[in-house]
């Protein structure tokens, strides 16, 4: 049971606000902020997403750099309101196609409307894009697309490649085409975030996939869809989940574990590995699972440091992508945290190298290196020529380091978990919706000791 | 009427002018209300938009209000819509132009539409003006028995408000028996979760007051409510079935094969996407099998995987709140989640709030067979350019360093801290090396040829600068220079600002001159004059001490500065484990992400019903934890907190004084009556209310006042012994034979409960107080009784019912 909703823009503003007991004071909103901007004197530190003050408990979640958060003063379960914030986001970005602080304050009295019908007095009533549908009104305001900052994984598929259809993932379930007819389509996409950490010699201590099977579906009549994963697929991991050998080389997928959203129906997921459903409207996962098989990481990544005379240092940074060449990773960016007294680093990249970028941020003493596309089987080669303003008295390679690395590598993913064919139960001959199945590996902590 | 232009001026939101801008609104608004042009819904849009922005901004629009009413009268659906937010948010402070809305909210909730009658009735029920509610029960009662699910469902709702406006009209009114036939047999499970909302509201809310509110809660947990619910539950949505799972929480099984099928039923919640239901989910299981204690184990095998997938497949936020569950788990069983300690390795990119919790877990699981690698770990976190992490991490391997036995390999990474050359690191270093010394003084040796070489310096903060002058007196025979780096730091008296610095100086510079006479005394002569002259009251006091006790006899003053040390074996565990049990009570609550109970933090009229040992941070428990609960106190400034305090001094000196009191009784009843009763357990012809209640300070109240009627030593079977791994275990058995417990706690080997029970329609109550030695297998059981000459039929009860516990 919450008391209050409401969502702050980066400096504080109040972009929709709603009071649905009248239990907590009006000031909530700036006693929130104050303390969440100054939650540590010193900065460093983010504020949890939950605290309280005074008695009133505040719950926040940050969601493209917008703050979604609501306020009580019973116990509550602090899931259930971290999730159910997450969830509010969601419904307003399925209404409004893209989620901003612009669409949001183009759409506020739509979304109060949502808001009135997805919690009353506090208690959640839906959060059903769904069932919403029937009881919201006003159309929303479709803001431009392209200028804004897109939202999720699913986004990375509107860069640069040509291969799919920009517009679907920031369509509004509501709101109808220019053309006026809705099109028939629905999207899958298999999204795995890796996290991989090697030790200083090259070893993986330890690597982890967390993945997800999205739905998005545009269909109309809500038909039965069928989805069948790898036969070989199985789950839950005998003995020791670190046991790296034990899988090795059979093949098979194997997944520690996995959860299912609410409407995946399981009946034959024992026999032939088939999920069926009934997707919802708007997006939501189908599947979340978490795998820590061995895998082969994309990415090898090499990095020597060494002092070259009095003030002076050397950094060697090699990447190697370890995937098929007709594969390509995409907006890679490697970071390096040099020692605290460097005060200059020149760079040197290999020749020819073509839409590289390198910086050294004086601020808080790192390096970067971008490289806009990385083919698979390629190889790369930074060098960076470091200046010191004292001399170093302890072990260099403690003063610097680890190497991080984000990218995202379309059309890829690690896991060999695939979607075997999407069946659309609708019978006639003329249906043929869209289908997109779509794969991408995403870093999420992929990092290097040196 | 055409619109004006400047109406559509600009389409976002922006700030009024002034005044003129409102009564520019006004005018508008007026030209619109009667008008039936074409068209003229959009231009009123446009202007509630503009009305409702302003509001959202926080700009007091209720001058409109008048306005607004005026223009409600529309078909269009939206502007309703924007109308009736408008008149919920202004109502209660405009109370007299509330009534204005009546009329057409009245109207509206006999729409064909049943949106509208929807809207129209959970719009009535939001004006919270108490002067109105009689013009709420009507439409309420026929919207409880409305066609459509979503009228029903506001409408349920709806009572929910009228109740918090006017309790006693939703009480006269008969809606809270209307809300138990709808969740008992309504289509609609949204309906029925809403009814079970409102009425858990409703009940607990009347505790206090109405006699039947604790016999309706007791329904709601009572066996055919429950399964009706449980074999529905998949047809509720996700946030309804964690209400369901709540509830569940609190309903005591009869047997095991109940719990067992409660459990079948519920296992593919596990599984589910949503973190709350998991958690919801996990609490039964975890709840259920409190007494089994080999299932309770298994669970925790159970449960770890799909939490595991939460914190990793959910949002940083999301797996916050999961991890500080783990948390709370790991503490419980660290050897379940040993083999898993790398999923709680830090990801550089990981917000500092889940770092943070991810280091006190490694700390948790870290054991013979995992350390090194742990160990290692956190070495790699030290050097991180995050630097409070990193402080934090050199403190785990600290914290580390003294659970281990074999500590050899984590010494020498300390040490290594103290070499790499960074402020921070050398003083978090030096804090857990003198801890480290306190408990293992063997290492000593080691540490300070170390230690020696730290210039004081480069050790800056007060705690660090603290743990090197104690380690300087203590070990100043072994450091060459310890008694010339005192002198140093006396000679700065001055603009040593900390007090615990000063004061840990005073106590080095004697302990050294015990050891080094010729070397220290005029370092010593120096910090006892500055001392003296301090303006610390403290630093003073000490100072004068040790100059009077000086004079009076040096080896006095050094059996007391400077006496011979053991070794620390454990130190001083921060939280008591009752209040580590009442957490755990409160899983999935904030209680788990604050670690501390809700009655820390939660204001009184908001806790919620009392769970049924909820007033057990008020009644003394053994004596173990009273040292502990102090510290606990003065910590915590919370004013909530201190009067809870000031009651329970009460509780404890009244508690304390009838304890003593019956003692006497005892001994004078002890030489005519024997205290066990020989004759064989007779079938008890007592019989006792199952669904008892007593308010804790009835209990108290009633224990001061009557005489001790049976005083008894029982023994317990080995079996009991085994199952009475947590007090939890034993309330759910007595629970189960109609003994209610009140308050619980103490840790093995002592357990101290507080039972009642009550005669089978009547109100004669019995109470217990019964205290468990595990050790000796023994409970010393006191009886009272309001009836006196049934107490021994009850004692029969309750032996009888004690001697089943723990036998499956």
């Amino acid at each position: 049971m919450i008391s209050q909703f409401f969502v702050l823009s980066q400096r504080g503003d109040n972009i929709v606000f709603r009071d649905y007991r009248g239990e907590v004071a009006k000031g909530s909103a700036e006693i929130f902020f104050r303390k969440v901007k100054f939650w540590k004197e010193d900065g460093q530190e983010e504020a949890p997403p939950v605290f309280n003050v005074d008695g009133v408990n505040y719950f926040h979640v940050k969601v493209v750099g917008l703050l979604f958060v609501a306020t009580t003063r019973v116990n509550v379960s602090p899931s259930l309101v971290l999730e159910l914030l997450q969830r509010i986001a969601r419904v307003i970005k399925d209404y409004l196609g893209v989620l901003s602080e612009d669409s949001l304050r183009k759409n506020f009295v739509l979304v109060y409307e949502l808001l009135d019908e997805v919690i009353d007095f506090g208690y959640v009533q839906t959060t059903s894009t769904e069932v919403l549908k029937s009881y919201v009104f006003n159309e929303p305001i479709v803001v431009d697309a392209a200028r804004l900052q897109p939202l999720g994984p699913a986004a990375i598929f509107m860069q640069g490649t040509k291969r799919m259809p920009g517009t679907a993932v920031t369509k509004s379930v509501v709101a109808n085409e220019p053309g006026g007819r809705k099109r028939e389509e629905i999207f899958v996409d298999i999204i795995e975030k890796i996290s991989v950490t090697f030790s200083s010699s090259g070893y993986i201590l330890t690597s982890e996939i967390d993945g997800t099977i999205q739905m998005k579906s545009y269909l109309s009549g809500n038909p039965e869809i069928r989805l069948a994963l790898n036969e070989d697929l199985s789950i839950g991991r005998g003995g020791s989940i670190y046991d790296y050998r034990s899988s090795s080389g059979s093949g098979a997928v194997i997944l520690d574990d996995c959860n299912f959203h609410e409407s995946v129906r399981l009946d034959s997921f024992d026999m032939d590995r088939t999920l069926s459903l009934v997707p919802a409207d708007g997006e939501f996962p189908v599947m979340n699972y978490r795998m820590t098989q061995e895998f082969k990481p994309p990415f090898r990544i090499n990095c020597l440091i060494e002092e070259a005379g009095q003030l002076k240092a050397e950094v060697i940074i090699k990447i190697r992508a370890e995937f098929p060449s007709n594969i390509t990773a995409n907006t890679v960016v490697v970071q390096m945290p040099l020692p605290k007294y460097t005060t200059r680093a020149s760079f040197e990249l290999e020749p020819g190298a073509v839409g590289q970028r390198t910086d050294f941020k004086e601020a808080n003493k790192k390096l970067e290196w971008g490289l806009k596309k990385i083919v698979g089987g390629s190889e790369h080669t930074l060098r960076a020529k470091l200046t010191f303003s004292q001399e170093s008295h302890a072990n260099i390679t403690k003063e610097a380091g680890p190497v991080s690395m984000t990218f995202t590598i379309p059309m890829y993913n690690v896991s060999r978990l695939q979607v075997k064919y999407l069946q659309i139960a609708k019978k006639s001959s003329s249906y043929n919706p869209y289908r997109w199945v779509r794969y991408v590996t995403q870093s999420n902590s992929y990092v290097a000791r040196i | 009427m055409a619109p004006p232009a400047q109406s559509q001026r600009s389409p976002s939101p922006s700030q009024p002018s002034g005044k003129s801008e409102l009564s520019d609104l006004k005018l508008q608004l007026r030209k619109f209300a009667g008008s039936r042009a074409p068209g003229v819904d959009d231009s009123k849009r446009e202007l509630f938009k503009k009305v409702i922005s302003y509001m959202t901004i926080g700009i007091d629009v209720s001058s409109l209000f008048g306005e607004m009413v005026m223009c409600s009268a529309t078909s269009d659906i939206v502007l309703k819509k924007m109308c009736y937010l408008y008149v919920g948010n202004y109502a209660k402070v405009n109370p007299d132009l509330a009534l204005l809305t009546i009329n057409f909210l009245q109207r509206d909730c006999h729409d064909q539409d049943p949106m509208i009658r929807g809207l129209a009735l959970r719009s009535l029920c939001s004006l919270r003006v108490a002067n109105l509610v009689e013009y709420l029960v009507g439409p309420l009662g026929s919207g409880l028995k409305d066609s459509n699910s979503y009228v029903r469902m506001v409408a349920v709702i709806g009572v929910l408000k009228l109740y918090h406006i006017s309790a006693s009209t939703c009480i006269d009114a008969d809606f809270p028996s209307m809300l138990k036939h709808l969740m008992l047999n309504d289509s609609d499970t949204q309906v029925v979760a809403n009814c079970l909302s409102a009425l858990q509201e409703i009940w607990s809310a009347e505790a206090s007051r109405s006699e039947e509110a604790p016999r309706e809660r007791e329904a709601l947990i009572s066996k055919p409510v429950i399964y009706y619910l449980l074999n529905r539950i998949k047809e509720f949505s996700e946030w309804a079935q964690c209400l369901v799972l709540e509830l569940i929480t609190k309903y005591v099984p009869s047997d095991s094969s109940e719990i067992f099928d409660i459990m079948n039923l519920l296992e593919d919640r596990l599984q589910h996407a949503n973190g709350a239901v998991v958690l919801a989910t996990v609490k039964v299981f975890l709840q259920l099998t409190l007494s089994m204690t080999d299932v309770h184990q298994q669970v925790y095998e159970r449960i770890k995987a799909p939490l595991l997938t939460l914190v990793s497949s959910g949002s940083p936020e999301q797996s916050y709140a999961v991890l500080s569950h783990l948390h709370l788990l790991v503490m419980r069983a660290p050897y379940v989640f040993s083999s898993d300690y790398k999923h709680f390795y830090c990801q550089y990119n990981e917000p500092s709030y889940v770092k943070r919790l991810k280091l006190e877990m490694l700390t948790a699981v870290a054991n013979e067979s995992n350390t090194y690698e742990i160990v290692t770990e956190l070495c790699e976190y030290a050097a991180n350019v995050d630097i409070p992490i990193a402080r934090e991490s050199i403190r785990a391997v600290g914290k580390i360093a003294l659970q281990q036995y074999d500590v050899n390999a984590i010494v020498d990474r300390l040490l290594q801290f103290l070499e790499m050359d960074k402020d921070y690191v050398t003083a978090d270093a030096l804090v857990l090396v003198k801890d480290l010394l306190r408990k293992y003084p063997q290492w000593s040796h080691d540490c300070i040829a170390v230690v020696g070489n730290i210039s004081s310096k480069n050790v800056q903060e007060p705690k660090a600068k603290a743990a090197l002058i104690w380690m300087l007196g203590e070990y100043s025979q072994d450091m060459q220079d310890a008694p010339y780096i005192l002198e140093s730091l006396i000679e700065n008296w001055d603009e040593e600002h900390s007090a615990e610095v000063r004061l840990h100086l005073l106590t080095a510079v004697m302990k050294c001159f015990f050891k080094r006479p010729p070397e220290t005394q005029s370092a010593l002569g120096a910090a006892l004059a500055a001392g003296v002259a301090d303006f610390h009251q403290d630093v003073h006091d000490r100072a004068l001490f040790y100059h009077r006790i000086l004079r009076y006899n040096v080896s006095v003053a050094e059996r007391v500065v400077n006496p011979p040390k053991q070794a620390v074996s454990v130190f001083a565990d921060t939280q008591s484990s009752e209040i580590k049990d009442r957490i755990f009570e409160e899983f999935n609550s904030l209680s788990v992400l604050y670690q501390k109970p809700s009655y820390m933090f939660i204001d009184k009229e908001h806790r919620g019903p009392p769970e049924f040992a909820d007033e057990l941070g008020n009644l003394s428990i053994g004596e173990a934890e009273d040292n502990v609960v102090p510290s606990q106190r003065v910590e915590e400034n919370d004013k909530d907190l201190l009067l809870t305090t000031a009651e329970k001094e009460e509780t404890r000196g009244s508690t304390g004084h009838s304890q003593q009191a019956s003692f006497g009784i005892d001994d004078l009843l002890g030489l005519g009556m024997p205290a066990v009763p020989d004759a064989p357990p007779s079938p008890p012809q007592l019989k006792l209310n199952a669904k008892a209640a007593l308010d804790p300070s009835t209990f108290q109240q009633k224990w001061r006042q009557l005489p001790v009627a049976l005083s008894q030593e029982l023994s317990l079977s080995p079996q009991a012994i085994a199952a009475l791994t947590a007090p939890q275990a034993l309330l759910r058995h007595m629970q189960s034979h109609s003994i209610h417990c009140i308050a619980s706690g103490g840790q093995s080997p002592n357990f101290k409960f507080f039972f009642f029970a009550q005669k089978y329609k009547e109100s004669s109550n019995y109470l217990v107080e019964c205290i468990i030695n595990t050790s000796s297998a023994k409970a010393q059981v006191k009886i009272k009784a309001d009836d006196q000459s049934t107490s021994q039929a009850f004692s029969t009860l309750f032996e009888s019912a004690l001697s089943k516990f723990g036998i499956p």
